[in-house]
This record gives C-alpha cells, structure tokens and sequence, in this order.
C-alpha cells in the first residue's frame, strides 16, 4: 500500500498562496492513503465516480471509529444539515429547500434578484469615490454576498452587521483542528456559541414571518406544508439555513477575490473583458475550475469496499476529495494551468457533482458575474499590491484574507 | 494499390467528395455537422421528405401538446454551419449501391460517394384504414401531427382515448391530464411501460396513472373504432366487451421503420430496421458490410458488444446522435481509424410529474432489484440483472444515480449488486422476476466490457467464453 504525507502539506499554510504544486504530486497517484489516515483522491475521472456512486456517504455517523480524526463540530443540539445526510433524508431536505428556492415552484427565486444585486454591487463600488486603494475583501467582496443572502432569506438589513461575525466563526468549522487541545476545545467552543446565536436569532424570524408572511425565502422555508412529505421542523430548518448562509457566503467571497486576484495577474484577459462584458460568463466557470472556493471535501466515506484505480477504499475508510486537483487533471483538462477565459468543454467540479452538487450555484454565478464585470469596467487600471496576497488560514474554503488594489480613479 | 493511392483518393473524398444523407432531421443534422467539423470540404446533400428544417420531436408529446411551445418553435439547434444542399419536400424512392445513385420521388437523383441512411420510423398507423380515416383519430410522430393533436386537445373534448400505454401514450394520457381532459388509456400489456420496463416497473407506472385520474384498461385491445353519421369519431370498443365514448383517439401502437424506399437495393434493410456493423456501415443482404453505406438513428440495427452482440434497435434520442458521430467519423475516416458505436442505450421520458430515465436493454432482463429509494414513493433506482450481471437500470425522479449504474453495466457488475450503498430499504434486498412478457435468452456468449470516458479512449475487452472471470 503506497501512502503519501501530502495532507499535512496541503492544510499547511505556508502552502496556502500555492497549492497547486502539491495537487500536481498528488495525482501521480489517483487515490492514496494519507499517512495521517484519509484516502485522498486527486484525479478528476476518480473524483468524478466517487462523487455519483451510491457506495459513498456525506453521514460522518457512517465512519469506522478509528477514521474519526476530529471531534464532531456540528451542532449537537440540531440535527445534521442536508450536506451531511445521505438519502434519503438528505433528498427530503433538499426537495424541501428547493421548493421554496427553485423550479418548477420558485422560480423566480435566484433571478429575481439581478437587479437587487446590481444595485449592491453598484453602491459598493460608488463607496470607492475618492480613493486610490481598497481592500477587495473587506470593502467589497465581504459585504457582498452577505447582504445578497441576507436579501434572500429575508434578513431585515439592520441585522446584517451581526452576520459577519456568526458566519465567519462557523466557517471556520470545516477546516481540521489545529494547535494544542486546550485551543482546538476552545475553538469547537465558539463555533458552537457562535451556531446558537445564529439559531436564536433565525428562531426569532422564523416565529415572526410564521405569524406574517413576506416575499423571502424564509417566510416559504416557514409555511410550506410539503407535498407528499412531512414539511420541515423548526431544528431542520434552523441547521439548514445555518449551512445556507454559512456555504452562500464565504464561498461567493472568495470566488470574487479570487477572481480579481485572477485577472489582475491576466492583465490581457482584464481588457478583454472590458472590452467584452459578455466575456465573464464563460470567464467565472473557468474561474470555478482555475481557482475553485471550495478546495476539498473532506471525510466522506464508504459504505462498502470501493475499488478503483487499482486501489480497495475499505468500508468506513475517511475519503477526501481534492476538486481543486481534479480541476487541474491534464488528463480531462488540455493545458490545466493555464487561465483561459473562454475554455470550451468546461466540466469543472467548481460546483462539486452528484447529488450535493452546490444548491446556490445558480445565485453563486449571478453574483460573480455582477461583480467582476463591474469592478472591471469602473476601476481605472487596477493593479496588485502585494502578489501573493495574505490567505486566511482555511485550506477547504481557500481565499485571501486581503486583496489590496490600487487604482488611478472610478469610471461612471 | 498502395497505401498512398487510398490515402490519396481519402483525401481526395475528404475535400471534394459527395455524400448524401436520406432523412434530415436528428441523426441526419447530427451527422452533416461532425462531417464539417471533422474537415469534409466537399458537396453534402440533405435529402427530406419533410417540408422542415430539422426539427426536435421528444417536445412534441410534452411542451408542444401542453401548449407551452409552438410546434414550429422546435427546430434543432446548430452546432454549426453546414453548408449543405437541401432537398426538403423530396422523398427519396430507390437506391441503386452499384451506380451509387439515390432516386428522388421528383424524378431526379443523386450521385453520392458515401451515403447515409437516417430515414428513422414513422407512427404505426391504426390497422383498420376506414376506421383510422375517422375525424378525431390521431397518431404522433411528425410536426405536424403535433399541431393537429395540440389543435385538437385545446378544443376541449369529452374524452380522449389512448391506445398503447408505452412511452408515447402514456407521455400522451399525461398531457391530457394536465390539461384536465378525461382521457381513457387502453393497454394490451398488464401494465403501462411493462413492455419497455417490465411489469414490476409497469405497476408504478399504473399507480401514477390512477393518482392522476387516467381510466387506465390494461389487458384490453382496442377492436374497433366506430363514427358517426358524418364520420367523426364517437366510441371505441374493447375486446372484454366494453365500450368508451370518445372524440378523440390517439393511436399510439409504435413504430415501423421506414425502409420501403430500400426495397430491391440489395441492402439487408426490412421491418425491423438496416442492419449494420458496429462502425455502422450496411450490410446486404448477404450479409456483406459496404464501404460506402452508412447508417444512423431509429432506423438502425446495430450489433452491441456489450449485449451479447446482439441488434440493437434503438428509438432513442441519444442514440441518433451518438450514432450519426460515429457514423460521419467512419466515413471519411481511414479503417484503421474507424470507431465503433458502443453507446450505451439511454432514455428519458416525462409523464405525471416523474422524470424516468432508463440506461442499458432492460428487456433482456430476468430479474430486477430496487437498489435504491422506494417503489411506493415512486422515487427509486432499479437495477435489472440478466443471468448474474447487470443488464440495465431505471430511475423514477433518481436520475442522479444512472451514470453510475451506467459504469456497472459497462463493467458486467455482477446482479445482485452485491454492495451496501445510500437509500438501501428492505424491499431492495431480494431481486424478483422482472415481468417481461418474453424473456429472451441468448446463448452463454463471450464476456464483453467496455471501458473508457470519451469516444476516442473508450475499449473493448473481449474475454471469450469460459475464460477468465471465475466465480
Ligand atoms: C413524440 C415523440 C417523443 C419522443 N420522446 C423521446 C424522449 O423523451 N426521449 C428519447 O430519448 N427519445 C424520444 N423520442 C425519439 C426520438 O425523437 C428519436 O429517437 C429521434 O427522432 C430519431 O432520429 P432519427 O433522425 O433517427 O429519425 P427521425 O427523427 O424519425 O427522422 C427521420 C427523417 O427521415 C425522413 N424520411 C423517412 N423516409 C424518407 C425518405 N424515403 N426520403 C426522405 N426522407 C425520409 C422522415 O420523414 C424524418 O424526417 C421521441 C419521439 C417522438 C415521435
């Protein structure tokens, strides 16, 4: 049995501003045992067949006991959310969601809000008047996406502030626990007071749009009565919309930085696409591919002995998928490491696949194209700071933590 | 010759040939298309006895008759340009292989260098020409059918009569319903679908309809249909002696091939279809391929390594195109470049709010399993084994799980599928018989297995019989 020490490389953040190089070692085995204890896989055809086989499980409850590598950070007063559940719960709950979301019975949902949207992006940028230098994340793609979600669900606009901090906190959930246990206990600790903040205050809002009903999604999540299903309890819907707003935000953040963090280091391609602004359709899928939001999906597992690429996964085995490495496998992608805007046959795993294939991926790539298109064409020869930026510290939600640009002035 | 005179005259055929292509519409466009886009310079011609641009018939039974789109809103995306010489209206009528020559109903013809054959199937039409001239009686196969139907159904009719309950008919009844027609569905088999999916599947589908307020009468045939004085549809009358009142009846009895025009060509072209070899070149009917006869789409009977070998005849929209690829790859390609058409069979079809898709022959099986989901929920994955391997799998509202169902019957997995996976209930554990009228039995062939992502890597593994793959 081959086994490789890269995981620990990869959550290392001295390799955060690059990752790729290691992506690159790790593909020339498809699936590997990581000395640490989880199977790795790299390879984009692999990572394809785990992600649409029925043999694999979201549900961590499935992991053989000593495949258990961190203490369970969900909460444990509220039961799993959708993306940690296999069917059929997992179906029921996304069906639930997408009836107050999507087609055939919302939808209007997602794109109903273009025009909320660019007028967002339109003030956030007016913000800028004046100035000579930003920081991308914190003085635009931070409030973003946050007050789009907020709009969604229904948030009321002066509670948005308090957002931040929650959803900041919890995302830091994702990624494996670090440092001595003393620190690794008191950071399970926040992200669990952080969690019940959250649930109180949707608790509250829930209870409220019960009572009188609006247009948001909120007010559908709390009235629907299902259709042939039992419709969602208040602890499902809590865990839920945590997830909602926890996945619909760090990750659109990061798409956009990560985007003009792209194009700045294209500077042909940041013309074209101010010449072209129809460019940044196909432009923010290559984006999906180039620079992904979500890196990793860790501890998935088997419910069988799956056998591929020549290696047996056992039963209950941690399984970790590497997206961001399948998005760069020469074997499916002709020249994976360049950035090519208009890249025909664009099958990347930006959005993963199968069944927990991203919910938000339709208002993910409104909000992505609002903004760079935007940020393009009214920032006046944009130009990098400091190239690398500064990462935050998630290896699985990767993205600077600042973007600083300097510009020459704002076009109308 | 030597190599460089078949290169040379390749070349030749690549820039300045002719090919010809019989029937314009899916496989026919499809074909045109990757001819072009491989290189072809030459003269294409795009023979049809329909007066329309090629158009897309699978909305014809759902968005069209529903009223959501325009029967004439429905013609085929291009992919690209093709330059190509359209001789719509023109049925094609004879076909001499030795002067290589295709006779037009018009009274001219056409020279080709390669020819493809894409005529596909038209509506079996009801047995009984007096009865099926009766106003109200309908099939639906072409645009204009559609808009004859739609027409029809918009009036609003006391009853509409489905005859056959496969994919058409049911796709037909649900329509009506959704319209909030009475319709009555007259079915042969015991169940809707059973003969595409068996009857465990047919049973589903039976319950769907009976939710969905459909007089569905299986086990029935349809003996007569009856007209008024002025000779408009009025009653129709069942073999159990039964009778229904109805304006409208659709006859939805399948599909011939359409061949007739090959009759005296020397082709081995009938009833059932062309027969051609896996690289879709025609056989005759000695069972000879030609080098310059091509065949794609509906019309087609192909050999399928994966089946035991077996012709397959194919109604299926994915199988049209993917097989009109290969065939426009292996016509101006040279042999040792040819690819064959290993497609695995799919399809799709959308009745009474389910999205079914199906991978594999599922008629070959003996045996089903629900892998997955719940046949009373009506949302399941089901898996059909044929003698120990899986031959094929359903899925109501599942769609998700098919390609990977897909790659087990690429692979021969074994049947039961002997692993535990997601959404496994109690009644997926025992396979049951399928419940095909006629279960075929081919002999104990030769082990196939494909593997492969794309057309261009995909291989044949060919492990003869008794060999290899103990138990
Ligand atoms: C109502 C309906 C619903 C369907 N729904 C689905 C679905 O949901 N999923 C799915 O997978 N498939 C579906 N199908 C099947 C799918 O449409 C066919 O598989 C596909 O159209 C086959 O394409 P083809 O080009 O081989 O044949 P066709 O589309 O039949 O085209 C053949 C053409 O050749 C013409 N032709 C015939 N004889 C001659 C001649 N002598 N000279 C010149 N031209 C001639 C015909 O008029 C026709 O235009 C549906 C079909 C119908 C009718």
């Amino acid at each position: 049995m081959t086994s490789v020490a890269l995981l620990g490389q990869i959550l290392d953040y001295a390799n955060r501003a690059d990752p790729y190089p290691l992506y690159a070692e790790l593909r020339r085995t498809p699936v590997v045992r990581d000395e640490s204890g989880p199977y790795l896989v790299s390879t984009y055809w692999e990572i394809h067949s785990l992600l649409h086989d029925p043999r694999v499980s979201s549900d961590v409850r499935n992991l053989a006991p000593e495949a258990k590598t961190a203490p369970a950070i969900e909460d444990p007063d509220l039961p799993p959310s959708f993306i940690r559940l296999d069917p059929p719960d997992h179906d029921r709950l996304r069906r639930l969601i997408m009836r107050t979301y999507g087609p055939p019975h919302a939808p209007r949902r997602v794109y109903g809000l273009h025009g909320e949207i660019s007028g967002i992006v339109s003030e956030l940028i007016d913000r800028f008047e004046g100035r000579d230098r930003i920081d991308l994340v914190d003085d635009f793609s931070y409030p973003f996406p946050v007050t789009v979600i907020c709009r969604l669900l229904g948030v009321p606009q002066e509670d948005e502030q308090r957002f931040h901090g929650w959803a900041d906190t919890v995302a830091t959930a994702v990624e494996p626990l670090v440092g001595t246990p003393e620190e690794q206990q008191a950071h399970v600790r926040a992200v669990r007071e952080a969690r019940h903040q959250l649930a109180e205050y949707l608790s509250g809002l829930i209870a409220q749009r019960r009572r009188a009903p609006r247009e948001d999604m909120i007010s559908a999540l709390a009235t629907d009565r299902g259709a042939d299903e039992s419709p969602m309890s208040l602890p499902e819907m809590l865990s839920n919309l945590t997830l909602l707003l926890i996945a619909g935000h760090e990750t659109t953040v990061n798409l956009i930085t990560n985007g003009m963090l792209t194009l700045l280091r294209h500077p042909d391609t940041l013309k074209r696409l101010r010449a072209d602004p129809d460019l940044v359709i196909p432009l923010v899928e290559e984006l999906l591919r180039f620079e992904p939001p979500v890196q990793l999906l860790p501890e998935r597992t088997t419910l069988d002995d799956i056998e591929i690429a020549g290696t047996t996964i056992p039963q209950g085995a941690s399984l970790w998928l590497v997206p961001a490495s399948g998005n760069r496998d020469p074997q499916r992608f002709p020249e994976p490491d360049r950035f090519i805007p208009d890249r025909p046959d664009n099958q990347h795993f930006g959005f993963g696949s199968g069944i927990h294939n991203c919910i938000g991926s339709p208002l993910a790539r409104l909000e992505a194209q609002a903004a760079l298109a935007e940020l393009v064409r009214r920032l006046d020869n944009p130009r990098l700071v400091e190239d690398p930026p500064p990462y935050r510290h998630n290896a699985v939600l990767r993205g600077p933590r600042h973007l600083p640009i300097a510009f020459d002035g704002l076009s109308r | 010759m030597s190599p460089m005179a078949v290169d040379g005259s390749l070349e030749r055929l690549r820039r300045e040939g002719r090919i010809v292509v019989v029937g314009a519409s899916l496989a026919g466009l499809r074909a045109a298309e990757t001819l072009r886009e491989e290189g072809f310079t030459g003269t294409l011609t795009m023979i049809g006895d329909e007066p329309y641009e090629p158009y897309d018939r699978p909305p014809l039974s759902k968005q069209v008759l529903l009223g959501r789109v325009p029967a004439d809103h429905t013609a085929l995306p291009r992919s690209r340009a093709i330059e190509a010489q359209w001789r719509l209206g023109a049925a094609a009528t004879g076909l001499d292989p030795s002067a290589k020559r295709v006779a037009l109903a018009d009274g001219t013809s056409v020279e080709y260098d390669r020819l493809l054959i894409a005529t596909g199937v038209r509506s079996r039409p009801w047995p009984n020409e007096l009865e099926a001239g009766l106003d109200g009686v309908f099939v639906l196969r072409t645009r204009d059918d559609a808009t004859r139907l739609r027409h029809r159904l918009k009036a609003g009719p006391s009853r509409v009569l489905v005859i056959g309950a496969g994919f058409t008919g049911s796709e037909i009844a649900s329509v009506c319903r959704e319209r909030d027609l009475p319709v009555t569905v007259a079915e042969r088999g015991p169940a809707p679908l059973s003969g595409a999916l068996g009857s465990v599947i047919g049973d589903v589908a039976a319950e769907l309809q009976h939710q969905h307020g459909v007089d569905l009468r299986c086990g029935v045939m349809v003996t007569g249909l009856e007209g008024d004085g002025v000779g408009r549809l009025r009653r129709a009358h069942f073999s159990d002696g039964g009778t229904v009142d109805a304006e409208v009846a659709v006859v939805a009895l399948g599909a011939t091939r359409n061949t007739e025009w090959l009759a005296g060509s020397g082709l081995a072209a009938g009833p059932r279809g062309i027969a051609c070899d896996a690289g879709c070149r025609a056989f005759d009917v000695r069972g000879i391929v030609a080098d310059d006869v091509f065949v794609a789409g509906d019309v087609a009977r192909s050999p399928h390594p994966l089946f035991g070998y077996r012709f397959l005849s194919l109604e299926h929209w994915g199988n049209a195109v993917a097989q009109a690829e290969v065939a426009a790859h292996n016509m101006i390609c040279r042999a040792e470049e040819r690819r064959p058409h290993l497609w695995t069979p799919y399809f799709w079809s959308a009745q009474f709010g389910v999205n079914i898709k199906s991978v594999g022959v599922p008629n070959m099986a003996d045996q089903i399993i629900v892998s997955q989901g719940s046949l009373g929920e009506h949302r399941f994955t089901a898996a059909y084994g044929y003698q120990g391997r899986v031959i094929a799998a359903v899925t109501f509202d599942q769609a998700k799980w098919l390609e990977f169902y897909q790659r087990q019957i690429e692979q021969a997995a074994p049947f039961p599928p002997p692993f535990a996976t997601v959404d496994r209930r109690t009644e997926g554990m025992r396979p049951v018989p399928a419940g095909f009228p006629d279960p075929s039995v081919p002999t104990h062939g030769p082990q196939v297995t494909v593997s492969g992502y794309s057309p261009t890597d995909q291989r044949v593994t060919f492990t003869p019989a008794g060999h290899g793959r103990q138990a």
